[in-house]
């Protein structure tokens, strides 16, 4: 905190003479530039970041003539709705955002849900009980982390060819839920980890079942890790796009957010603001999403990363 | 690292700990099934899982019937595959596939196509990951020496970079560079022509030859890439002790001296497995450099990810040698993996 910034030569040297002498208004001034410059600094970092992101936001409000025009403008001038319209409306495709967002929130949703449960049951027997093969399940978790998923969609497609699961929302479940689960295990068995053995024992004492020690001791003391998790898993089903893009190849109507903004894009390479507009649509609420829980993801990863 | 730091052997387990989970222990839960005959089925089902410490086995099946159906069992297939002729005949069941050896493997490394694109990926790889890890460290740094609320808005904002689909984050950086109206051909044009801008760049087409198009994805990925290490980079430089680096300002080292001296050998393993993830996300990228360069459409624009995929999954399809190809990459991200370990077992940092 106390040493010099690295960036910018020239305000770490004025700061670093500034602070030799004993002039104190040469003191002060080289403090609040080096200040100033640190947050300017701070700044452009946080434009780099964002610009893409703005820059869609603002493309898919502006009107055709305004997009092509010979100096583009960071804020529309004259914003207009009619790019959402045609997403909505599916007048490019065919077939409307809506059809795109429930497909992909049913696939994820019910991935999340299939991938924290039996994610939290694996999570319970490594992080509670001592067995046999629990180092070795512990590697196989960090091992099978590593296999590429465009390897692994080759056989998948072939395996799920022969089983009809190609062109169906059901195949898509499957792999998400399993793809989620070395993560969601990963982690969760840490929280499943320090839950005192006392709280348990002492219901049990009291009568508590196997199931009611689960339900009112175990579950609200991983929840904190349970969210976490779950928003990991969230958002890897939702913004998934290899299996998606091999699984449903000629069903449309079947095609989740991220395949429909591609296919989107593909159909129309010119039609910028339709294209913005439908990826501002498939962006926003995950980044809001994002936003919304990234306080509970980061004390969720810190508990999850720390012990290891 | 991975053994058991949690389960300590004095404490109870609530199942197994009497007697060791894998030990066949017969006459006895026979006479206890026979002993409590007037338990529930429920009752005698749980005295059972007790009796033979099948807990964890019963509590980890879920999971591992997922994991294994679908991630285990492709993966063996994978390697199956790339020794046999699997091509359309065999996928719709009209011939039988046959063993062919390595033939699979031969014809790839005899293809041109594969060198070019193992080529591109180890030069985008050698390019992105330095520089992701460098911009990173520099904000880390920089996020540093923030104020509190600068630094939550500096960290927010760029962790929503991070979180961008990769799909819409490809969408919105082709249209950037989009010649017909994108941004940045519009900001080469403005540049004087001592800072490389100029007239010519007005329509400059970006996606259509290799070497801009994974320009543009090497900008892609350092942005994609630098909050992740940014944040976590700070989260290391939070766990120094503030004394050591006292200490070297007051003996008199700059800020470069610094880092090299006190920070990296400290946050070393840190590093390591930034670098790591760096590798393997950069190595094996797919989703952005199928929609930059344009859906498999440009051959010599192929990566190994592109290459691998292109062999299943355009006309006709050769799964046989996807497979072989999809196993050369998981090779070489394997080997990759075992030297960042090696190199981190060396400097005793796994320890």
């Amino acid at each position: 905190m106390t040493s010099v910034p690295v960036f910018n030569s020239a305000v770490s040297g004025r700061a670093g003479s500034a602070r030799g002498k004993s002039a104190r208004g040469g003191r002060r001034f080289g403090r609040a530039s080096r200040r100033a410059a640190l947050n300017l600094l701070g700044l452009l970092v946080a434009l780099f970041a964002l610009f893409p992101v703005l820059w869609m936001v603002s493309t898919a409000f502006k009107p055709a003539t305004e997009i092509y025009s010979l100096t583009p403008h960071p804020i529309p001038l004259h914003p207009t709705l009619a790019n959402f319209r045609a997403v909505f409306s599916g007048s490019v495709i065919g077939i409307s955002y809506w059809n795109f967002l429930k497909n992909s929130l049913f696939i994820t949703i019910v991935a999340v849900v299939a991938s924290s449960f039996i994610g939290l049951l694996a999570a319970i027997a490594l992080g509670r009980f001592k067995f046999r093969f629990r180092t070795t399940y512990l590697i196989m978790l960090l091992i099978v982390q590593l296999l590429p998923q465009q390897a692994l969609v080759v056989s998948l497609f072939i395996d799920f060819r022969k089983l009809n699961l190609l062109d169906s929302l059901v195949g898509l479940i499957l792999v998400y839920t399993a793809f989620a689960l070395p993560v969601t295990i990963w982690m969760l068995r840490n929280f499943a980890a320090t839950v005192p053995r006392e709280l348990e024992e002492a219901a049990a004492i009291d009568g508590a079942g196997a199931w009611t020690r689960f339900w009112r001791i175990l579950l609200p003391l991983v929840s904190p890790g349970l969210v976490a998790t779950s928003v990991f898993a969230f958002i890897f089903a939702y913004n998934e796009f290899v299996f998606a893009l091999t699984f449903l190849g000629t069903d449309t109507a079947k095609f989740t957010l991220p395949l429909y903004v591609e296919y989107f894009y593909g159909q129309n390479s010119t039609n910028w603001g339709a294209i913005m507009a439908s990826s501002t649509l498939f962006t926003i609420p995950v980044l809001a999403f994002f936003l919304f829980t990234q306080r509970r993801l980061a004390s969720g990863l810190v508990a999850g990363a720390v012990k290891g | 690292m991975v053994t058991s730091s949690h389960s300590r052997p004095g404490t109870p387990s609530p199942a197994g700990s009497t007697s060791p989970p894998s030990e066949p222990d017969g006459p006895r839960t026979g006479r206890s099934v026979s002993a409590t005959s007037d338990l529930s089925f429920r009752q005698r089902v749980g005295i059972w899982i007790r009796k033979h410490g099948a807990g964890p086995y019963l509590l980890l099946l879920p999971a591992t019937a997922v994991i294994g159906a679908l991630i285990l069992w492709p993966a063996v297939q994978v390697g199956l595959f790339s020794f046999q002729n699997y091509g359309l005949m065999q996928i719709s069941g009209v011939l039988p596939s046959q063993w062919i050896g390595f033939s699979n493997y031969s014809q790839i490394l005899h293809d041109p196509e594969f060198w070019q694109s193992l080529k591109t990926s180890v030069y985008f790889a050698l390019v992105v990951v330095p520089l992701t890890m460098i911009v990173g460290t520099l904000v880390g740094q920089l996020l540093a020496r923030l104020g509190p609320k600068m630094r939550t808005f500096v960290s927010v904002s760029a962790l929503l970079a991070w979180a961008t689909p990769a799909v819409s984050a490809s969408v919105i950086f082709v249209w950037l560079v989009d010649p017909d109206g994108g941004v940045v051909d519009w900001a080469l044009a403005k540049l004087p022509s001592w800072l490389g801008g100029g007239a010519h760049w007005a329509t400059f087409s970006w996606t259509n030859a290799t070497l801009p198009a994974y320009s543009v994805l090497t900008v892609m990925l350092v942005w994609t890439g630098f909050p992740f290490i940014a944040v976590t980079v700070l989260a290391g430089l939070r766990t120094l002790p503030s004394e050591l680096l006292e200490a070297a300002r007051v003996d008199g080292a700059g800020p470069w001296r610094t880092f090299w001296k006190v920070t990296f050998p400290i946050l070393r393993p840190v590093f390591l497995v930034l670098a790591l993830l760096s590798t393997i996300w950069d190595f094996g990228m797919f989703t952005q450099a199928y929609i930059v360069t344009g859906n498999l459409g440009n051959r010599d624009e192929y990566n190994l990810g592109l290459y691998e995929y292109s062999q299943a999954f355009t006309q006709p399809p050769h799964y046989g040698l996807a497979s072989a190809a999809a196993f050369v990459l998981t090779i070489i991200l394997l080997i990759v993996t075992v030297g960042y370990v090696r190199a981190a077992i060396k400097q005793g940092s796994l320890a």
